[in-house]
């Protein structure tokens, strides 16, 4: 077999050469004024004397990285001098689309960006738009959709436990978290169809109204969670190997934590109390009795326990919402905006002109903006929508909560361990479908 | 292979092969369809669906797919599951030719095999066959894992139907150097063109 | 409110950060109902940059509850800083930036900054309009706010927009050297100047190892092993990013 040469072509982005030739490191780190300072000595770790720094590619093809990420990490020996991530690998034009499609159009895109959340984004989105239609919904349709957000909230972070589970070495909660996802997939089933990406909203009610008999499964559902959770919880919260390997890891401060735009579990590990839904209500949320878990450390353990014990508040905020669903309709009653009953649409004259506007052009909102953020499992997300008076968004914008939070990681890695930092990468619940939209 | 001189392709499966040939090739094709060890190439929705499937309700192990292999050294099948945008084609190229052969390509999920019409962007590549070669295509979105289950054993019944004298089999793509596209650029426009006249249906409004 | 967790610290007094802990209302904060489109209550602050400010601040609007204020574009950096500095503000939670094109051509592009205050639970959108007759950049935030580092640089990436003091302004979502344009633009069509192959061509083009910006090719030692060529470019002295 004959050698080869290869050359490698290379994707260049410099601010130039330095007196020596070599190419300059661009800086990354400031000092106390604000002043950017370029980073010839790590804090606290001193270069290897026997050579130089190892230039490590984790990704973006990588089991453990959560999608497609791609971490460049500088290391010495085992430990991490800077780590220097990047993105995009799933960037699927998501904002440019939105442009180009009605508000109800837009609602399967919001599925698929955070795609463990997507009855969430569903109400997110739902929620924003109907600010910028300045309609109100019906009781029933908040409290379907508090059920459908919280179900949401424990799906996501159902998969989250699990996956950081399996990144740690502990395979079996995996499974056992995957079974209870497949309840909640048969609850969305039943409810609109869908398993994963469920479009469970519209612009002023919901898809569909829940079948009969589909209370008592989520009461079912609601009596049988928590066992999977102390389960879970003897395995793993205490379990020497866990404890070991996530205490202490990727401590963020809690002036950190707000500076570098954390939000979610996040944040509130760190030990600041910040959540959508206590601080900047929607749907009623201060009507409902629950409490928010705040962290000591900051710490992926405190992350660990504050996720674990959201699902738990989640199943309480379940039981409540079940108790309060009041009878009557879910989608308003103004057909300018949502679609009227098919009966009426075949029959009346009026509702046929209401159905053939909205399916061919699409309810048109004044014009203004609106940015609403709810609490998703992953933090602050929000989506901000810039009308026209047409019946498509001028803008439609994702505010991602695991964008922001990845760019924290090069301040997260510092330091640590190789190992610790697939760890770290999974504290973080990143979804690569919202972060690069 | 065999102990006949090397027998041409005929159309007619068993038709003019010499027994042993056939037995071997059954025995060969059986042993690499039910020991699949997939490359789960799982980039958004799908991935998530992949992974419901081979949990415990519906699991893949019992057909073959007991390690997920995420080195491509050791795999046989690439799942691609997930929209692919022009940033990770090259990459999906490059975990594909780390394959060795045999093997196979299965397309998850509407995005993967032909874009998906609301990711009809600058951004996301239509349809990865214009990137790799594809043998099954899974629609959905996402797929079932009743669907990926589907897909899969087409796969099985496709490998079990290969037969190890033709030559069409087993042979490494071979971009064009200059422009790495492995079919011709007409193709490849085909193939992402929209169907039917969708480009219009927006005539109504803005 | 909030519950602290049975950490495995524990021990000593640990006080959480609590949002709201600077707001002088006593009633936790309710379901927003039956918002106006326009008018309402503004959001405090915009009354006290307008006395801090004066003529920089150019138009505050409440539409649908949140309070807009339009500010000159020379001097977001003085007043976001204020903004995070000043005890009576404390917008220390940056959670967005980005920018709106218009359909219309003749208007400008309009820059947004979304500031939460977490003590004082209020929320702002600063905006600043870049006329596209002129190159479009602003100053960059990220002195004040880490967080923007990378959501500006998506800004720059889908809208072409430069900050100022953004210390590694380069493409995020796209690849470096992506030679479309801009995605966000209007004038950008929704699936790309090229066709389907020469957009796949152009992404094939590029060998998935050789992705390294130059920093890291620097830790790396690699650049003896570029070709000639590249080390020509370079040895010109390339800018950052397009």
């Amino acid at each position: 077999m004959a050698t080869t040469r290869r050359t490698v072509d290379v994707e260049l982005s410099t601010t130039g050469l330095d007196a020596h030739g070599r190419p300059q490191r661009v800086p990354l780190v400031t000092d106390e004024s604000g002043n950017v300072t370029t980073l010839d000595a790590p804090t606290g770790i001193e270069p290897d004397l026997a050579g130089e720094h190892m230039l490590i590619n984790i990704g973006p093809q990588h089991p453990a990285t959560h999608g497609v990420l791609r971490l460049v990490l500088e290391l010495d020996g085992e430990t991490v001098v800077r780590c220097i991530p990047h993105i995009g690998y799933l960037h699927c034009g998501f904002e440019k689309s939105g442009e180009y499609r009605q508000y109800n159009q837009i609602i399967p895109y919001t599925d698929r960006e955070d795609y463990l959340n997507s009855p969430g984004n569903n109400v997110a989105f739902a929620l924003g738009a109907e600010r910028l239609f300045g309609i109100e919904i019906t009781e029933r349709c908040k409290v379907l959709r508090v059920i459908a957000g919280e179900l949401s909230r424990i799906m996501s972070h159902l998969v989250w436990a699990g996956t950081t589970c399996i990144d740690i070495g502990a395979f079996t909660p995996f499974l056992w978290m995957f079974y209870q996802r497949e309840a909640i997939y048969k609850l969305m089933e039943d409810w609109v169809g869908a398993r994963l990406t469920t479009s469970v909203t519209r612009v002023g009610g919901m898809a569909a109204d829940i079948p009969d008999g589909w209370v008592d499964q989520l009461k079912h559902f609601v009596r049988t969670f928590p066992k999977t959770m102390s389960e879970v919880d003897r395995v793993v919260t205490r379990n020497g190997i866990w404890v070991g390997r996530t205490i202490g890891l990727g401590v963020m401060t809690a002036d950190e934590a707000v500076n570098y735009g954390l939000s979610g579990p996040m944040v509130r590990a760190s030990g600041v109390a910040y959540d959508v839904r206590k601080d900047f209500p929607y749907l009623d949320y201060e009507t409902y009795d629950f409490d928010v878990p705040v962290g000591t450390n900051g710490d992926v353990y405190d992350r660990y326990l504050v996720r674990m014990e959201e699902m738990r508040q989640s199943v309480r905020i379940l039981e409540q919402a079940i108790q309060r669903l009041p009878d009557g309709p879910v989608n308003i009653d103004d057909h300018r905006v949502i679609l009227p009953p098919k009966s009426r649409a075949t029959s009346d004259m009026e509702s046929m002109i209401h159905h053939f506007k909205q399916v061919m052009e699409g309810p048109r909102p004044p014009i203004g903006e609106v940015y609403l953020p709810v609490e998703s499992p992953k933090g602050e997300k929000g989506y901000y929508m810039v009308s026209d008076g047409t019946s498509k968004p001028v803008r439609w914008r994702i505010r991602p909560p695991s964008f922001v939070n990845l760019s924290a990681i090069p301040k997260m890695v510092e330091g640590h361990l190789l190992s610790d930092v697939i760890a770290i990468n999974a504290s973080i619940d990143i979804v690569m479908g919202e972060i690069d939209r | 292979m065999g102990l006949s001189p090397r027998p041409e392709v005929r159309d007619v499966a068993h038709g003019g092969e010499p027994w042993m040939t056939t037995r071997l090739d059954f025995l060969v094709n059986w042993a690499r369809a039910n020991s699949l060890w997939p490359m789960p190439f799982g980039t958004a929705c799908c991935a998530i669906e992949f992974m419901a499937t081979a949990a415990n309700k519906y699991d893949l192990a019992r057909f073959g797919m007991e390690r997920m292999s995420f080195s491509p050294r050791q795999a046989d099948v690439l799942i691609c599951a997930g929209r692919v945008p022009f940033k990770l084609a090259p990459v999906l190229r490059r975990i594909w030719q780390q394959m060795p052969q045999p093997k196979w390509a299965i397309s998850m999920g509407a995005c993967a095999s032909s874009g998906n019409g609301i990711f009809d962007n600058y951004a996301v590549v239509q349809g990865i066959d214009t990137v790799i070669p594809v043998d099954v295509y899974v629609p959905g979105c996402p797929p079932r894992p009743e669907g990926l289950i589907y897909g899969i054993m087409l796969l099985q019944k496709k490998i079990m139907n290969e037969r190890s004298s033709d030559p069409t089999l087993r042979r490494e793509m071979e971009p064009d150097p200059k422009s790495q596209l492995y079919i011709p650029p007409q193709a490849i426009d085909e193939m992402s063109e929209n169907f039917g006249n969708s480009v219009h249906q927006t005539r109504s409004s803005l | 409110m909030t519950s602290p967790t049975a950490g495995a610290g524990g021990g000593g007094a640990f006080s959480p950060v609590v949002a709201g802990s600077a707001s002088s209302e006593t009633a936790p904060p309710q379901t927003p109902r039956d918002v106006p489109r326009s008018g309402g209550a503004a959001n405090p602050s915009a009354e006290a940059l307008r006395q801090k400010f004066g003529s920089a601040i150019q138009r505050v609007d409440v539409v649908w509850g949140d309070t807009n204020v339009y500010v000159d574009r020379n001097r977001v950096g003085e007043i976001v800083r204020w903004l995070h500095d000043d005890p009576s503000q404390r917008y220390d939670f940056l959670a967005d930036v980005t920018a709106v094109e218009f359909r219309d051509p003749e208007m400008p592009i309009e820059v947004i900054w979304h500031l939460r205050s977490l003590p004082y639970r209020r929320f702002l959108r600063l905006k600043v309009l870049l006329e596209k007759s002129q190159p479009l950049a602003v100053s960059s935030v990220w002195p004040i706010y880490k967080s923007a580092d990378w959501l500006e640089r998506e800004c720059y990436d889908m809208f072409g927009i430069a900050f100022e003091g953004h210390p590694d302004l380069r493409r995020l979502l796209m690849w470096e050297g992506y030679k479309e344009g801009f995605p966000l633009r209007k004038d950008f069509p929704m699936r790309g100047r090229f066709s389907r192959s020469e957009q796949l061509r152009q992404a094939l083009a590029a060998n998935p190892e050789a992705r390294y910006s130059m920093h890291e090719l620097s830790i790396a030692q690699a650049f003896e092993d570029l070709p000639d060529e590249m080390r020509r470019r370079l040895n010109k002295g390339e800018k950052v990013g397009e």
